[in-house]
């Protein structure tokens, strides 16, 4: 199902698929005016992916379709191995680790999962973990120090899950833990907020020497609607939230939050997935090497100040 | 994790947007007896007649917390701005203007050092009335300030947190603080220097979620309310009642959260008591030769 703003874009499509449909029965070639309206619709999806509103962004991040954090645990990496379990509470699916390859380098992975479809979403709890998945990820940041694995790590959630289970459990003392070990790495940490970065369940595994942020994510402090909820008294305002709140990728560069954008496919990523896959494990691998030449004191120090440094204050005149 | 609590009370005509209870008596909300509101302020903001915990200025309680004439504030030189150029249904300049002149600092955060029981301390006491003690840019900077600045002068740390959570008009600048206040606590590892915890009522997101739960010791007062996700979107997310005492200090005591539950009356012993332990382990000479 498009989002509305899509429409136009895929009515296009499906003219163009038309005619070429019309030109194979009938044998004839309309490869002229079909190739007219291809570059139409290359016009269209650029110009409306590149006036997008920040409302329409946050629907990209959430597209079905768009790839999730198994897509490119399993595709852009070799061997991917799932590791389970934080050997104390259970085995959270909304978080995946694992152990994987990239080219010679063996790294760990931990990735947020949602679903693909309804079923997995409910298995996955729509990817909003419990404290297991937080205490599972400090369990591979563990094993990342010990065996000397770069972690990279993939950004989508919601946030947190905000249940009885998972206050009982201590959801705050595990992110606020979860955010300290990542920060302790000795190893080279890579983040990516591949669709929706909610707020510090997100940032619980994004403490990384370098963060990215795919063109259409998002990444926040509170959801446009619960945003809205609080200060218009409105969840219906979100829209008007998602604007002030700033959370597109650009919005975020220009705060020093990540520090760059990975582009996407015209159109957007749950459009060509297989596009976007390639584009995110070209840049890991750019991205991965630099670090690799880090001393252990290099990257805490690195991590440090990247996270020290944040923040927009001015100094009180005459202090 | 959310403020709603705050926007909720914080109405400029409500009373709960002053200090301290308004007027000169006032029924506790505890246990309904008349107050001398004087007797209150004077017992630290506990009920005289039932005990009960008030919500307590931040000078109060960093005079209750060290020696008498120590306390030298450290915080003031930083004020907010405003990055994202926030407009609700009022504006974050506007908010912030008008919450700096009823609290009269430049932020939600007073921090300093003192003597506890002698004990050399740096404090970060957090302004719930101010913006519902929100943590945005500046309160995450003096926090990290306070934290380098007491591994630098060998102190102990004390936070006491109060807060409603991240400040939503930083948007994601508010969210970094987590990280933030996190990398900051390193300098007190490193030098092996104590950082104890209180929290107040109420704690709840990403001052819960960020430095307030990373205490070597973590404290609460009475009946606080503590947890990441508030009551009200809790209840929203799972449709059903929570259980009674929920997010309370008391049941998270029990949920072993915390280390202890500690009364006003005993707080600043407590907090001494943990520093002298803390402080007295095998000196660094100890690791020679043979061990
Ligand atoms: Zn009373």
């Amino acid at each position: 199902m498009p989002l509305d703003f899509e429409k136009p874009i895929e009515d296009l499509e499906a003219r163009i698929n038309d005619m070429r449909q019309y030109a194979k029965e009938q044998e004839i070639d309309l490869g002229n005016e079909i190739s007219l309206l291809e570059n139409r619709l290359e016009r269209l999806k650029k110009e409306t992916f590149e006036n997008l509103s920040r409302w329409q962004r946050v629907q990209v991040a959430r597209a079905p379709g768009r790839p999730t954090g198994l897509d490119y645990v399993q595709n852009v990496f070799e061997d991917f191995v799932e590791l389970h379990g934080d050997r104390a509470l259970g085995d959270d699916p909304a978080i995946v680790t694992g152990l994987a390859r990239l080219d010679e380098l063996s790294v760990v992975v931990i990735s947020q999962q949602k679903g693909r479809d309804t079923k997995e979403n409910i298995h996955r709890n729509f990817g909003m973990a419990h404290p297991s998945g937080y205490r599972k990820a400090m369990r591979m940041f563990d094993l990342a120090d010990k065996f000397r694995l770069p972690v990279i790590t993939f950004i989508d959630t919601p946030g947190a899950y905000p249940g009885i289970a998972a206050e009982e459990q201590g959801q705050a003392w595990v992110i606020a833990e979860s955010i300290q070990r990542m920060s302790r790495l000795k190893v080279p940490a890579l983040s990516i907020v591949i669709g929706e970065g909610g707020s510090g369940g997100a940032l619980a595994i994004g403490v990384a020497n370098r963060v990215m942020i795919l063109e259409n994510a998002i990444y926040s402090v509170i959801s446009p609607e619960s945003c809205a909820a609080i200060l218009w008294r409105d969840a219906s305002q979100a829209p008007k939230a998602a604007e002030a709140l700033r959370l597109t990728a650009k919005d975020l560069q220009t705060l020093d939050i990540v520090d760059d954008i990975i582009a996407e496919p015209s159109g957007g990523a749950h459009r060509d997935p297989e596009t976007t896959l390639k584009c995110v494990l070209e840049r890991i691998k750019a991205e991965l090497k630099p670090l690799c030449q880090l001393s252990e004191a290099d990257l805490l120090e690195q991590r440090y100040q990247r996270f020290r440094n944040l923040g927009r204050f001015a100094a009180l005149p005459g202090s | 994790m959310t403020l709603e609590r705050w926007f909720r009370r914080n109405r400029p005509t409500r009373k709960e947007d002053d200090n301290s209870p308004a007027g000169l008596w006032m029924k506790c909300d505890s246990c309904s007896a008349q107050i001398y509101r004087k007797d209150l302020v004077a017992n630290d903001y506990l009920c005289p007649e039932c005990g009960h915990h008030y919500r307590m200025p931040v000078e109060a309680r960093a005079h209750l917390l060290t020696d008498p004439e120590s306390f030298e504030p450290w915080s003031g030189e930083i004020t907010p701005q405003d990055p994202l150029e926030f407009v609700d249904t009022e504006s974050y300049v506007e908010r912030i203007a008008r919450a700096q002149k009823k609290q009269k600092r430049p932020d939600a955060i007073l921090t300093g050092a003192g003597l506890l029981d002698g004990e050399p301390v740096a404090l970060a006491i957090m302004d719930f009335f101010f913006a519902g003690g929100s943590m945005g840019s500046v309160v995450g900077e003096e926090i990290a300030r306070a934290a380098e600045r007491a591994a630098e002068e060998e102190r102990s740390f004390i936070a006491v947190a109060a807060s409603g959570g991240a400040r939503m008009q930083e948007g994601a600048l508010s969210l970094m603080q987590m990280a933030k206040t996190t990398v900051a606590l390193e300098s007190l590892s490193r030098k092996r220097l104590p950082f104890i915890s209180v929290l107040t009522d109420p704690t709840t997101g990403g001052v819960t979620a960020s430095f307030a739960t990373l205490g070597d010791i973590i404290v609460a007062e009475p009946n606080s309310l503590i947890g990441f996700a508030g009551p009200r979107v809790i209840q929203q997310t799972i449709k059903q009642d929570l259980p009674e005492g929920f997010q309370r200090a008391e049941f998270l005591l029990k949920k072993g959260m915390l280390d202890e539950v500690v009364p006003r009356s005993q707080l600043k012993a407590s907090l001494a008591g943990y520093i002298h332990l803390l402080r007295n382990g095998l000196k660094e000479t100890a690791h020679a030769p043979g061990l």
